[in-house]
């Protein structure tokens, strides 16, 4: 394979010719069971200093595409046909010696999970010095220092001494970013960069993001499943399901008016945008009791959980045997009426989930109580405390790892009732395939195991085992933040729908208010241990009194495009 | 990190006497009468025994040989074995000789198993893996003695590049066939968990990363694969000077080697305890340190790992 001699000049690249034009691109792989097509007649074009933004579920090529662009396929996957012009070059079969000039100083890269990204064996500084020497450029600690300031990383010298370990996620994505951008390239593609971090740092890592490339005049080619996010920060948005572009435009034109059916249920049921939808529809007096059910009875309803002055405490050991206190959760108190949902929201590190657990009984209040139907629980003896069980369950963040991997699904959801000794084998089995069509799985899918069932599917398997017990509170600690856009949809309807059946209560864990917005009557937002601010979905979606609720609402992707300019 | 290292150092006194009680009394147990067996078929006059017995304190009851034991070793006196040799020089002699066949062994381990490890694993499913996963299988299989025989038979004694057997006295060169039947089978496992742990970090999400970055090919897998990889591996090294330490009885055994291994071998057979017991003694140090350097080899290579808290 030789590398086309085309070379134009960087000088005469401005002007109206594209950076980055990807036609007709085709992609395979070699799987176990022959090629599989990943993405075919892929087209795509970049121009200088432009955002474009790819979006679509997991598994519809949108991260294949950009890996081609900076020849990173994996190894049993090749470009099958097609090309990728950068510059008018074709790089899409590039040799590697090619490909290593190109990276780094003409394409960057900022990848999706700062967790697994950074080496954890070298210094921060190192890695960003690495990436300056291998591209030529001066590697002094004065510059890298410079580089990783810029990406908003304060302290960067002493920073730079440090390892990945000794950073939180928004300092090693700022670090990320930091190398991605330290050559100054001329297109930047990132991969999903804040879809593992708080809203709230996402939009700070977003926005300054955003300034670092138009300072510079880096076009990004931005990889999301976030429709919202897209339209937010993109010029143009290309819509791919399933290894096609189906639909590509201005973004603004492409949310309002979308063209093909995937796109518009992209549009529906982003949660993004979910509340623009809710606004609307109340101002035409459509009915939304999908949508907030059983909000209207609610109101008559006893309180089935009261918390109390909730405080927990630990010790934060610090050497030498000294230990200091850390309250992870700070006198909390609120209610949970029977029939309703209550949703606790906040960033990592709130609480939030320590609440959860302390309301399962899976950890110990220091201080307060929790009165479940009127009864201390913290006075439960072992067989009240099986009995509580079994009216309070939960559904957990990872459908992964939340369910037996040698478990089939059967036995997943008859254990619970073999443990409570529920029925005889008959019955067991009768209940098990009632639960399955309440979560409309197929009958069939008993003898399946986790490993053959996709995330949505375990997921409802996961609720379906909750409900075993006919429980009357299910705590879902952030029982959708796993899931793609669709399927989360589909989730939080079945839930909703679930609970008006059922009269079910639900606490909800979540850091994403745009899923509060769709599925919780009432809202407690959490910041730092303490409780700051309580009420019904719409006082605090429609008038937030506290700067941080306010912060967090701001902080949804889409939310300025699409709230009503004195909520935004 | 100077606690932490004094902590380990000191868990070596528990671990000390546990261990030298535990073989000292094994040693006891054992059915035979020593003095008898210096004799062989004759039988000495009973006040000769008699007198050899209170020599060696045989006629003590356990606590007592085991105090005086003790007592011997802290003054630095191990006291004489049964031929009258003192045990400190027969020591002195055997484990500088172990050490070097044992380093000896382990280099051709590291190097040649990591540096093997590395080229298989990078290329996983091609000629070069799969013809050395079939080696490296061969070798593990057969067992030491033959490939020791042979070994001695085709290098030493027909093509004459290495002397077939070591003698009295062991340098370098004359140890480099012992050394290497003695790391063969090490090395195959070596490699494998090499190859094994390079082809698992070769697709972690930082090795793209620093390909993305513009890295050339050999910094990539110098820089960001290997250093990762060399853990597991590390620590099946370590674990293992331990083992060569203790002396390769076989190996010893065929290529004549004056080490560990024969030593103990030969102490065994006379059930003579305090040369037991010595040896013991030094081999628990010297699984002690290598143990402690492995741990500290750890943090070095995995920042992560801290032991001060």
């Amino acid at each position: 394979m030789t590398t086309p001699d085309v070379r134009i000049d960087e000088a005469n690249a401005n002007g109206n010719k594209p950076l980055l034009e990807i036609r007709d691109l085709a992609i395979t792989f070699k799987t176990g069971g022959g090629e599989v097509q990943a993405v075919r007649n892929a087209h795509l074009t970049i121009m200088p200093g432009e955002t474009v933004a790819i979006v679509g579920e997991s598994g519809s090529g949108k991260s294949t595409t950009a890996l081609a662009a900076i020849g990173l396929l994996p190894n049993n996957g090749r470009v099958s046909g097609g090309q990728i012009l950068l510059d008018g070059e074709d790089i899409a079969h590039a040799s590697e010696q090619r490909m290593i000039e190109l990276r780094g100083n003409t394409i960057g890269m900022v990848p999706q999970d700062p967790m697994s990204n950074l080496n954890p064996v070298w210094k921060i500084g190192y890695q960003v010095r690495e990436t300056l020497r291998a591209n030529g450029r001066p590697s002094g600690p004065e510059d890298i220092a410079k580089v990783l300031s810029e990406a908003g990383l304060p302290d960067a010298k002493r920073r730079a001494n440090q390892y990945p370990h000794e950073f939180s996620g928004g300092m090693r994505q700022r670090a990320l970013i930091a190398i991605g951008l330290s050559c100054q390239p001329r297109l930047l593609i990132a991969d999903e960069p804040t879809s593992a971090l708080d809203v709230t740092v996402q939009r700070q890592i977003l926005d300054h993001l955003d300034t670092m490339t138009t300072e510079l005049g880096t076009s990004v080619l931005l990889i999301t499943h976030d429709l919202g996010l897209a339209a937010e920060r993109a010029d143009k948005v290309v819509v791919m399901y399933q290894g096609r572009v189906v639909e590509a435009g201005p973004s603004l034109e492409l949310l309002r008016n979308p063209q093909h059916p995937y796109t518009r249920r992209l549009v529906e049921s982003a949660p993004s945008l979910a509340s623009r939808r809710i606004q609307a529809a109340k101002e035409q007096g459509v009915d939304t009791t999908d949508l907030l059910a059983p909000a209207a009875e609610a109101a008559a309803a006893d309180n089935v959980l009261q918390i109390q002055d909730l405080r927990k405490v630990y010790k934060l050991r610090q050497g030498l045997g000294k230990a200091t206190d850390f309250a992870a959760v700070d006198g909390v108190s609120f209610d949970v009426r029977r029939g309703t949902t209550t949703a606790i929201v906040g960033e990592s590190g709130s609480g939030k989930s320590t609440v959860a657990k302390m309301v399962l009984q899976l950890e110990k209040p220091t201080e307060g109580r929790i009165l479940f139907d009127g009864v201390d629980t913290s006075l439960l003896k072992a067989q009240d405390l099986f009995k509580f069980r079994r009216r309070v369950q939960p559904i957990f963040q990872d459908p992964y790892g939340s369910l037996d991997p040698m478990y089939n699904i059967y036995r997943t959801i008859e254990e619970p009732l073999r443990v409570h000794r529920i029925g005889d084998s008959a019955s067991r089995q009768k209940k098990v395939r009632e639960l399955l069509d309440q979560v409309a799985l197929p009958q069939s899918a008993m003898q399946r195991y986790p490993n053959e069932l996709s995330g949505g599917q375990r997921q409802r398997v996961a609720i379906a085992r909750a409900l075993a017990l006919d429980p009357e509170v299910i705590i879902c600690d952030e029982a959708v933040s796993a899931l793609d856009v669709l399927v989360q949809a589909q989730v939080l309807n079945l839930l909703a729908e679930l609970q008006s059946n059922l009269g079910l209560t639900y606490l909800f864990i979540t850091h994403d208010l745009a899923v509060v917005r769709q599925i919780a009557d009432h809202v407690c937002v959490m910041e730092k241990g303490r409780l700051v601010e309580t009420g019904t979905t719409d006082e605090v979606f429609e008038s937030p009194q506290q700067e941080y609720t306010k912060a967090l609402l701001n902080a949804i992707p889409g939310a300025k495009l699409m709230l009503p300019p004195e909520v935004a | 990190m100077v606690r932490f290292i004094l902590r380990r150092l000191l868990q070596v006194i528990p671990v000390f006497i546990g261990t030298t009680l535990l073989v000292y009394y094994m040693v006891f147990a054992l059915p035979g009468d020593p003095i008898a067996a210096l004799f062989g078929d004759r039988q000495p006059p009973q006040a000769v025994i008699d007198t050899l017995r209170s020599q060696y304190h045989l006629d003590e009851p356990f606590w007592v040989q085991y105090g005086l034991f003790l007592k011997n070793l802290f003054t630095f006196n191990l006291g004489n074995d049964f031929t009258g040799q003192p045990i400190a020089a027969s020591l002195a002699r055997v484990f500088p000789v172990t050490a070097m066949l044992a380093i000896e062994a382990l280099a051709i381990q590291a190097i040649f198993g990591v540096a093997f490890g590395v080229f298989a694993g990078l290329r996983r499913g091609g000629w070069f893996d799969s013809t050395v996963l079939v080696a490296s299988l061969v070798v593990i299989a057969v067992p030491t003695f033959v490939l020791g025989f042979v070994f001695q038979l085709v290098f030493g004694v027909q093509l004459g590049w290495a002397k077939p057997t070591v003698g009295a006295n062991a340098d370098w060169g004359s140890l480099l066939l012992p050394a290497v039947v003695l790391g063969l089978v090490s090395f195959a496992y070596v490699l494998r968990l090499t190859r094994a742990s390079v082809s698992e970090n070769m697709n972690a999400d930082y090795v793209r990363t620093a390909t993305a970055k513009g890295l050339s090919r050999p910094r990539v897998v110098l820089a960001h694969i290997l250093r990762n990889s060399l853990i597991p591996v590390v620590t099946y090294l370590g674990a293992n000077l331990g083992g060569l330490m203790g002396g390769a009885i076989v190996t010893e055994g065929i290529f004549n080697v004056p080490g560990v291994g024969n030593k103990l071998y030969q102490a065994v057979l006379r059930s003579e305890g305090p040369t037991i017991v010595s040896i013991v003694s030094v081999l628990v140090l010297v699984f002690v340190v290598s143990n402690l350097l492995v741990d500290l080899l750890y943090a070095w290579l995995d920042p992560r790992i801290r032991y001060d808290q």
